[in-house]
């Protein structure tokens, strides 16, 4: 299956300020969205994985490595990233911040088009993109502010820009994280439904592993700039290997295990420990003691997709 | 002689619980029209024991939970009762209410950033409440603060810094070092854990649970999610559109739910493992009453949650729906519960 999107050694790194050490936000990630594939990024806040959503759309420039789109590396000029949009789309967490107030509907899913120059017969585009996205009779929203609608018709809304320029690949970024527990299972069955009829592809940027169990196919779990375990919805929550992902599915409150908390705050990217990059917080090296988790660097993880699981971690190859 | 009083004495403490809520009711009143937030709310709670109110925004669960120590805005109008320790907190007055406010019952509130004042340090703020409620001096307040940081899991010596040094899970934990700083009765927290992390949020909760084991504080924990709730709470209540849909033992509720909101609220959070909600996310479709809805469901008969009920029928429209016993403990706000129980 060729990846429709990828990233290779993706870095980013934030500049410092006066004196303290630049943040090492995405530090080495491999990653592929094939055609038709749904893959969950995974992680607490502070690990990157917004800011890897950010890079995968071109918004963030990053300091080494390459996006692919089709296998094309993403050139940063003003017209090739827009070019590149029209076939990548973002949809971002809150949809109540992602809407202009005073635009109404039929405007603010008609940008993208404009924006482009896709003029041609816009009402009919507008329309078929609303009702994609589950704004049926789309005529009946068209005219409404987003005041007048709740949040999950504001989110269906943003998806509807996204779907405007009939896009291959979706990045959504918390898609459901500000919506009512209600209304958060029919935004992800739309996510779903695209897939199935329109062969959308999408990177979906989550907390929550059970986003992942309900849509995702892969799943990426990422910590401090890394991904420390990729693999197969299955295999990766239901055999996790990795620590640090035994760790995250301990906690959720059915489990049926005993909870494994992880002492301390999620770690710091401006001061990255050597070694492995979870060492200081891990649970299998206290008892464990080897010389290689806090001695010897992980290699980056290939991100290979045909691969059912694969872990960065010393004690558990 | 012995043995009839000890069992008289837990019968009489059964008689007048701790917190009595009776048919509670808050409107807001506001450009010209009445909007009912919470409409006949009751249940009661008594020490050691833990109450979480489940519902998604605009359920008037976080309302529901302000009103009970008044407050909540001089536009809300509220009615009904609120017995604590057999007193009615909403007719007593002001000097009384604040008495009670921290030193018997205390609240930690969702946004840890903007209910911690970020220009003093948190000792001087956790010291705050116990200097002003245990009439202590300076020195045993300060004593007392260090002891509840020590507590939540942060070091003594933390004590002079400011709200912004701290990590969110952090601050959260000072707010419930706050609230427990007057040895309360009760606790009523509000989202504590909403903004956080799976992994801070998980510490929060075990902290919290310990603090109530420990100390048989009575919780009201109000959050949108149910797995949480069901693992933090004894019982559980269910709200929606200002009512309660269904209450009852939090297992059985998440196991065996009476009312269809209960069961679709619990199936919105999937069990990663369970191959039925694998690539099946379950939603409920359509949205909650808006504040004009809720208005006219006030006024007219039948079940609030109808318009999105997959299982309703025709009477839902025209019956008044009230909540019903459905089992030992638990009463669920269904007609399907009184077919149930007939047959």
């Amino acid at each position: 299956m060729k990846p429709v999107l990828e990233v290779r050694d993706l870095m980013v790194t934030y500049p410092a300020r006066r004196g303290a050490a630049p943040a090492r936000a995405v530090d080495g990630v491999n990653l592929q969205v094939g055609q038709g594939e749904i893959v969950a990024l995974v992680g607490e806040s502070g690990c990157g994985k917004s800011t890897l959503a950010r890079a995968l759309v071109g918004l963030v420039k990053p300091t080494g490595g390459q996006v692919l789109s089709d296998g094309v590396p993403l050139g940063y000029s003003a017209a090739a990233l827009k070019a590149y949009r029209r076939h990548t789309q973002l949809v971002l967490q809150d949809p109540g911040g992602a809407l202009n107030p005073r635009q109404n509907v039929f405007d603010a899913v008609a940008e993208g088009p404009r924006l482009h120059g896709l003029t041609d017969r816009l009402g009919e585009r507008v329309h078929t993109a609303l009702a994609k996205a589950g704004l049926r009779p789309p005529e009946q929203f068209a005219g409404r502010f987003p005041h007048e609608m709740s949040g999950g018709q504001q989110q269906r809304v943003v998806i509807a820009g996204a779907l405007a320029l009939e896009p291959s690949v979706i990045v959504a970024d918390e898609p459901v994280a500000s919506l009512d527990a209600s209304v958060r299972g029919e935004i992800l069955k739309l996510i779903l439904e695209l897939r199935d009829s329109l062969g959308l592809s999408a990177l979906v940027v989550s907390h929550d592993l059970g986003l992942a169990w309900n849509i995702a196919d892969r799943v990426a779990v990422m910590y401090l700039g890394r991904i420390v375990e990729t693999g197969t919805v299955e295999e990766v929550l239901l055999r996790p290997k990795h620590p640090y992902t035994r760790a995250l599915l301990s906690v959720l409150p059915d489990s049926g295990e005993p909870p494994v908390l992880l002492t301390g705050e999620p770690p710091d990217p401006t001061s990255v420990p050597g070694g492995c990059r979870f060492h200081p917080r891990c649970p299998l090296r206290a008892a464990e003691q080897d010389s290689r988790c806090d001695g010897q660097d992980l290699p980056v993880l290939t991100g290979d997709p045909s691969a059912s699981s694969l872990a960065a971690c010393h004690l558990v190859q | 002689m012995t043995a009839t009083d000890q069992s008289h004495a837990p019968e009489e403490r059964a008689a007048v619980p701790m917190l009595d809520v009776r048919d509670l009711r808050v409107n807001y009143r506001g450009g010209g029209r009445t909007v009912p937030a919470v409409r006949g709310v009751s249940f009661t709670l008594d020490r050691g024991q833990t109450l979480g109110v489940a519902g998604e925004s605009g359920s008037g669960k976080s309302t529901m939970a302000l009103s009970l120590l008044r407050l909540l805005p001089s536009s809300a109008q509220v009615t009904g009762q609120v017995l604590f320790e057999g007193e009615d907190l909403l007719t007593a007055k002001w000097a009384r209410l604040r008495a009670v406010r921290w030193s018997a019952a205390s609240v930690v509130f969702q946004g840890a950033m903007s209910a911690l004042n970020p220009v003093r340090t948190i000792g001087e703020q956790i010291c705050e409440p116990i200097l002003l409620h245990d009439k202590v001096g300076q020195k045993t307040a300060r004593a007392r603060a260090a002891e509840l940081l020590d507590s939540v899991g942060l070091p003594s010596r933390r004590l002079g810094s400011y709200p912004h040094e701290f990590s969110g899970g952090q601050r959260q934990r000072i707010m419930i070092a706050m609230a427990l700083a007057c040895r309360p009765d009760l606790i009523i927290a509000d989202e504590p854990t909403t903004a956080l992390d799976v992994m801070v949020q998980a510490q929060v909760l075990n902290l919290l649970g310990e603090l109530v084991r420990e100390s048989g504080i009575g919780v009201i924990m109000i959050s949108h999610d149910l797995s949480v709730l069901s693992h933090m709470c004894e019982r559980l209540a269910v709200m929606y559109a200002g009512q309660v849909a269904e209450i009852g033992p939090s297992k059985q509720l998440i196991t065996e739910p009476r009312h269809p909101y209960t069961r679709a609220l619990g199936r919105a959070f999937p069990t990663i493992g369970d191959p039925a909600s694998r690539l099946a996310p379950a939603g409920l479709p359509g949205d909650p009453p808006t504040p004009s809805e809720l208005a006219k469901l006030n006024e007219s008969r039948g079940c609030a949650f109808e318009p999105r009920c997959p299982e309703a029928t025709d009477a839902c429209r025209t019956e008044t729906v009230e909540l019903w016993p459905s089992g030992p403990g638990r009463e669920a706000a269904c007609l399907r519960v009184l077919e149930g129980s007939g047959a």
